[in-house]
């Protein structure tokens, strides 16, 4: 004979209560108000995970580009190259030697070397191409000068001194290629930090969408709270909380995913990085340390203000 | 010059909890859904609000409740005008309120116990200032075995006597039920009805928003009827239950 609905009902309903297991009160502790888990939270981590981590990446590269700069940098500041013209009867080798004396003497000077002319040669080979004969050349003959790393002597001062010995010579500081090596690395720099504000403001806006859908879909529970006499900063820090919980795992992920990228490229590329214009080394991977930390401060400021704005107007 | 209330007065609206004010209320730009409502519950009473689907009942309890606002008219509850009470002071009346909303409104994620000990946690009490007491009430409502279900597995009862629970467990000066015995069997109704009755005796002020004459004949309680969103009859005050 078959049973009636409502006995299976009963039946059910008694499954179910011996199913339950009993609850220890003194061992309770109370549960969140928001559901631990959303059907939401797969997409939301993804995302945000993503934005980590080309927030990571950024920060891995400018920190990788300004350290290239930096190096090419002190060795501009460290070295000038003087070409010197012989005159007056003077040989090439006598004028770069007497060059090499006075600019020795400059303070702030720490060597002055007269090439020889076969290495000036060598510097001019690759546009004058093979010459069999190199006394029908008029290779100017080069002094290749190292400054003081504390305090460098200015091509003013260099100039001054080959001057006040007469002679026909053309300082080359580097100061050009300097201000173009510096003028890139703030480009880099600022362009770095404007990308890196970019995703934080895409981070916080995609924090409020979903605090937004999630207020909407906890409807039930703002609305529990608030009419048991929850203030609206109460049910707020709830859903700041939770967004913020949710954007720390993510920023953990993100943050893990570009530190293994820049481990990768360390290793592919030995000391120098992937190649010598972006030179990571190890320590610059402890840079995505703090990701998880600062996407939770975003996504909490941001769901702060839009539960705030929202279950007021509720 | 202005004139000084005498004693009498001073004294009746200390005595008095809800005070209605030729009240009216309509949500947003629709028509009134109550006109004109102005009486009093004294502290302590039991009344019930009758009246056919649609009359307003449900629209009065949000009014006492802070869920709307009146459109004219003055609300008093615990002798403050509601009118004029800040958003921000909103929340210290409503913990002075409980509610046994007309769908209950169960968080069906959280466990009975959870459910209950609600407004005690929104009220910033410790658990283990609270834990005892929620389980006595849990037990005292008949639901001492069942503390970590989850409302989706209560019987239509036991989630109305959960809501009850919920709604007295912070000892609410005034109690508002809407409907309660809509979901539920006539035996179940009666045991509800005498939960009521004895958080009346116990000193709280209990409100009723029902259609079940049965219930409210066999109560014998003061009695306020709407039609239409209007007051019909206020049934001659009786002692307090």
């Amino acid at each position: 004979m078959s049973r009636t609905p409502q006995a299976q009902t009963r039946t059910q309903a008694r499954k179910v209560r011996a199913a339950e297991p009993p609850l220890d009160v003194a061992a309770w502790r109370p549960a969140p108000f928001l559901p631990r888990s959303d059907a939401r939270d797969p997409a939301l981590i993804f995302v945000i995970a993503v934005l980590c981590f080309l927030a990571c990446l950024t920060t891995l590269f400018v920190i990788a580009g300004d350290r290239a700069a930096g190096g090419w940098a002190a060795q501009l500041t460290g070295e000038a190259t003087v070409i010197v013209r012989a005159s007056g009867g003077e040989t090439p080798d006598a004028a770069a030697a007497r060059a090499a004396e006075a600019l020795a003497g400059v303070p702030g000077v720490a060597e002055a070397r007269a090439l020889e002319r076969e290495k000036a040669y060598e510097l001019v080979r690759p546009w004058l191409g093979d010459v069999s004969d190199l006394d029908d050349l008029p290779v100017p003959r080069l002094v290749a000068v190292t400054l003081d790393r504390e305090t460098p002597a200015t091509g003013e001062q260099l100039t001054g001194a080959l001057k006040a010995q007469g002679l026909d010579a053309v300082v080359d500081d580097h100061s050009v290629w300097l201000d173009d090596i510096r003028r890139a690395a703030g480009v880099v720099r600022w362009t770095g930090a404007g990308i890196f504000l970019l995703i934080a403001v895409a981070a916080g806006a995609v924090v409020a969408f979903a605090t937004r859908a999630g207020l909407a879909a906890r409807r039930d529970v703002v609305e529990v709270l608030h009419l048991a006499g929850a203030e609206d900063g109460y049910i707020a820090r709830l859903f700041q909380l939770r967004f913020a919980g949710v954007a720390a795992v993510a920023g953990a992920v993100g943050a893990a995913g570009a530190a293994l990228l820049g481990a990768l490229l360390r290793l592919v590329g030995g000391g120098e990085g992937i190649s010598p214009a972006l030179p990571i080394a190890w320590i610059d991977l402890l840079a995505v340390l703090p990701c998880p930390l600062l996407a939770a401060g975003v996504a909490a400021v941001a769901a702060r203000l839009t539960a705030t704005r929202l279950i007021r107007d509720l | 010059m202005s004139r000084k209330p005498n004693a009498a007065a001073v004294q009746e609206a200390a005595d008095e909890i809800v005070r209605f004010d030729d009240v009216s209320m309509r949500y947003g730009r629709g028509p009134e859904v109550l006109s004109g409502l102005s009486f009093a519950l004294p502290r302590g009473s039991f009344h019930f609000i009758t009246g056919p689907s649609g009359a307003g009942k449900s629209s009065l309890l949000k009014l006492i409740y802070l869920a709307a606002r009146p459109s004219a008219g003055v609300v008093r509850l615990f002798g403050e005008d509601t009118g004029h009470v800040a958003h921000r002071e909103l929340p210290r009346l409503r913990r002075r309120i409980g509610v046994v909303f007309q769908d209950l409104l169960l968080l069906d994620h959280l466990s009975a116990f959870d459910n209950a000990a609600l407004p005690l946690r929104i009220a910033g009490h410790r658990p283990s200032e609270y834990r005892g007491d929620v389980a006595e009430l849990l037990a005292w409502v008949g639901l001492g075995k069942r503390m970590g279900a989850l409302p989706p597995t209560l019987a239509g009862g036991e989630k109305q006597r959960l809501a009850i629970a919920r709604a007295v467990v912070n000892r609410p000066e005034i109690l508002l039920a809407d409907e309660p015995s809509g979901n539920v069997d006539h035996e179940m109704a009666l045991r509800i009805y005498r939960l009521f009755v004895e958080l009346n005796r116990l000193g709280t002020t209990v409100v009723i928003a029902t259609h079940d004459q049965d219930m409210v004949a066999r109560a014998n309680k003061p009695v306020l009827h709407l039609e239409d969103g209007r007051l019909a009859a206020l049934a001659p005050q009786g002692p307090a239950a």
